[in-house]
């Protein structure tokens, strides 16, 4: 009974630190779903303050830039342990948006956008958006994913999923 | 067969000790980890005191930007109720331990926390003094 109970506990153990699933589904397509990724330090380090924003959001030269000045971010000090840094920025570089993705691409290689909200392909998903739908309560600002895209953290912007609080 | 067991004995031992390990330390071992960098900073030092700690809490300061800050503007009046992050809306965790059993239990996520928003707030770090009168009046908090 205790061999049992020992191995019912390890194997919820394993089940609850599974460190990384990683579901490698591509999808080109605008307004689809990113693929999932994960990683604990992440996940717990860059959502403590605001929305879980997936890697393939911005382009790997924004997360390298965003991710060396996290001292000032956004106006705060976000700063982290140097492992913690080059572990996060690893994965987000890792996982960031591919050059070939219509996302990347709307970005000029000129540029290094830190908002993934002035990228041109954000405004051209959200060109149906009005401004006052921005300023509703429950959703604030653009960089709100979540109020209106459930899954945002999971990578899942679908448009089908997509639900716009009154 | 045996050693297997064992060796899944062990395994399990060190992954409960790695799961514990989170709550390494109760909140009044984080206080008197403060003790001897409080005491190089004032020879004088003698102890941590809630109430100076919950002044420091409540004190209202201007920042350069023009935007007033305190610890209180983003962890509310009342460190038992869940604040909210000021642009973000996030919401932020009650800081009293007497309502949220994992604050003050992790010492490096103390001092990442000190370093950020003594930087945000006072635009300085915080001394031993400060951040012990801090979790001193925490403490108090019932």
């Amino acid at each position: 009974m205790k061999r049992l109970n020992a191995l019912f506990l390890w194997s919820l153990i394993v089940a609850l630190s599974a460190p990384t699933l990683v579901h490698a589904e591509e999808n080109e397509n605008e307004g689809q779903s990113l693929p999932r990724v994960a990683n604990a330090n992440w996940k717990t380090e860059c959502a403590s303050c605001h929305t879980l924003y997936h890697p393939g959001l911005l382009p790997e030269r924004s997360w390298r830039k965003l991710m060396s000045g996290l001292d000032k971010h956004f106006g705060e000090n976000a700063s982290l342990d140097p492992p913690s840094q080059q572990e996060i920025t690893d994965f987000l570089v890792k996982h960031s948006a591919g050059a070939g993705s219509n996302y990347a691409k709307s970005v000029p290689a000129s540029t290094t956008p830190l908002r993934m909200t002035e990228t041109a392909w954000f405004k051209r998903q959200h060109r149906e958006v009005r401004a006052d739908v921005w300023k509703r309560p429950k959703v604030g600002s653009p960089s709100n994913c979540m109020a209106c895209h459930k899954g945002a953290e999971q990578g899942d912007f679908s448009e089908h999923a997509v639900a716009i609080p009154r | 067969m045996q050693g297997k067991m064992a060796m899944r004995n062990a395994t399990l031992f060190i992954a409960l000790g790695m799961t514990l390990n989170v709550y390494a330390a109760t909140p009044q071992e984080i206080l008197n980890s403060y003790i001897p960098q409080a005491k190089q900073e004032n020879p004088a030092f003698k102890e941590f005191s809630p109430s100076r700690g919950e002044q420091f809490y409540h004190a209202k300061r201007i920042h350069s930007s023009g935007k007033q800050m305190s610890c209180a503007a983003c962890h509310t009046d009342n460190p038992k109720n869940a604040g909210s992050h000021a642009k973000t809306h996030k919401e932020i965790l009650p800081l009293a331990p007497a309502i949220n059993k994992e604050r003050f239990t992790d010492s490096a996520k103390v001092e990442k926390w000190f370093k950020r928003n003594c930087q945000d707030v006072l635009e300085r770090s915080c001394t031993a003094q400060e951040k012990g009168d801090f979790i001193a009046y925490l403490l108090s908090v019932k």
